[in-house]
């Protein structure tokens, strides 16, 4: 597991409120799936700002962007690289 | 020239809503006149595309017929938006052959679409489910407790929310169609409310069967999101419009009727009224302008943060501008405004505006709004 994985799954065990264990949950899974509230996923959004000290502009607003693990790590990465 | 599709609803409205209205909002009883002359008039399918048989109205439509309805008798518009909202899902979300004849036959038969959304035991919101869908992989089950499903007992089709499966969090929502024949409904309560008394809307237990097609494929966020929320919003307002518009003219009927009496001299009302005109003027404006922008909007747009608060934002301002708008009606016609046995009577429309506020009740829409200004770039 890299290191922005770990990141990424420590804010999501901090915001999420996952029915069940982050550990437990592949790259893929739907974390709408496993519990993700549209109100928890603003929270982890805020969460990863603060983490990555970056801004999720307009257009990766969408449901989509905090769909999965990897979802989440690729737009972070993107913004990363952009910063 | 065969008449438009709004002077079809006027014609249903002006000879059939508007002389029941009384009764059915005295009687709290369903408005059976005026849906049957809908159904007559096959006014409940205008937004099943018309290769299915339809007519392929758009929402602004749709928007405009509630509009009139409103203005004759608030609870048939509710009703009559309500069932929109429902027909707006199937139309957008169901993909499924069953779901396709399920829409011809809306057409074919005049269906009278529900919903039950809220559940006893999570809250008011509508976001999540305690209730599941069971299924052995070719038909279902769905047991529902639903503190509200408004004229539950007169819908041909409910389509309810619950939790994927049994397994599934309480956030995993889909949206199932549940047909009258195949449903049992308990009813628990009266429906006994200030106004809206005419849409009926105790609570039921709610027990449907029936095929796996008959749960549509989108996730009920996504259906919410794009489609239920905002169109909900847009019809709701337009019904907010068509209850202003009908005290707006009773209020203009009361200073006109003044101004006859007295040649020359301009009752103290017209004042009142010009003010009145420009609350209405911004109301109008406010509902039919959402409505466009629904037509309008592509998937980019329904998905975007911005288009959600424009929703909510919405659904408060309407809400609040028919209590204003009632409310200074009151005040032109004054007490035979407030009497409730006089033609310039705006009881109804003051009890039925109040409704506004507490249908999905604001704080939480407010509630909603300011988390999404956390992340709201503008």
């Amino acid at each position: 597991m890299t290191d922005l994985d770990s990141r990424i799954r420590a804010v999501l065990a901090a915001h999420g409120r996952l029915a069940g264990d982050v550990e437990s949950l592949s790259e893929t899974d739907d974390l709408y799936a496993a519990g993700l509230t549209s109100h928890a996923s603003v929270n982890v959004m805020l969460a990863l700002e603060d983490e990555f000290d970056i801004e999720f502009p307009d257009r990766l607003l969408r449901k989509t962007t905090f769909g999965s693990i990897a979802a989440i790590r690729d737009a972070v990465a993107e913004l990363e690289d952009a910063a | 020239m065969s008449p438009t599709l709004i002077e079809r609803v006027s014609h249903v409205a002006d000879k059939v809503a508007a002389p029941a209205a009384a009764e059915v909002d005295r009687d709290a009883r369903f408005p059976h006149e005026a849906i049957d002359a809908l159904k007559a008039d096959k006014l409940l399918s205008t937004l099943i595309p018309v290769e299915l048989g339809g007519e392929g109205a758009t929402i602004a439509d749709v928007a405009r017929c509630v509009e009139a309805l409103s203005q004759a008798c608030a609870s048939t518009a509710m009703i009559y938006a309500m069932h929109q909202i429902q027909v707006a899902c199937l139309v957008r979300h169901a993909r499924s052959e069953a779901m396709r004849e399920l829409m011809r036959e809306v057409v074919s038969s005049q269906l009278l679409l529900a919903s039950a959304t809220t559940e006893i035991g999570i809250g008011g919101d509508v976001k999540s489910s305690s209730c599941a869908v069971e299924s052995d992989g070719v038909t279902f089950t769905l047991e529902k407790n639903a503190p509200v499903i408004s004229y539950g007992a007169y819908a041909d089709v409910i389509l309810a929310t619950a939790r994927r499966s049994p397994d599934a969090t309480p956030g995993d929502q889909v949206l199932v169609v549940c047909r009258s024949v195949d449903t049992k409904l308990e009813a628990n309560g009266e429906w006994n409310t200030l106004g809206f008394r005419g849409t009926c809307s105790p609570g039921f237990l709610l027990s449907s069967s029936g095929s796996l097609e008959q749960i549509l494929e989108d996730s009920y966020g996504d259906i919410s999101a794009q489609t239920m929320l905002p169109v909900s919003h847009i019809l709701w307002a337009a019904v907010w419009l068509g209850i202003a518009t009908a005290a707006t003219s009773k209020a203009r009927s009361y200073v006109q009727a003044a101004a006859r009496r007295s040649p020359g001299v301009t009752p103290p009302g017209a004042l009142r009224l010009a003010e009145l005109t420009v609350v209405q003027q911004q109301f109008s404006a406010l509902a039919r302008s959402a409505a466009r922008t629904f037509d309008e909007a592509d998937d980019n747009v329904l998905g975007s943060i911005a288009f959600a608060i424009d929703m909510n934002t919405l659904k408060l301002s309407a809400s609040q501008l028919v209590v204003d708008v009632v409310g200074r009606a009151m005040v032109i016609t004054g007490i035979s405004g407030y009497r409730e046995d006089s033609p310039y009577s705006v009881g109804r429309h003051l009890r039925d505006a109040h409704g506004a506020q507490v249908m999905i009740n604001n704080d939480r829409i407010l509630a909603n709004n300011a988390q999404l200004m956390l992340v709201y770039r503008g």
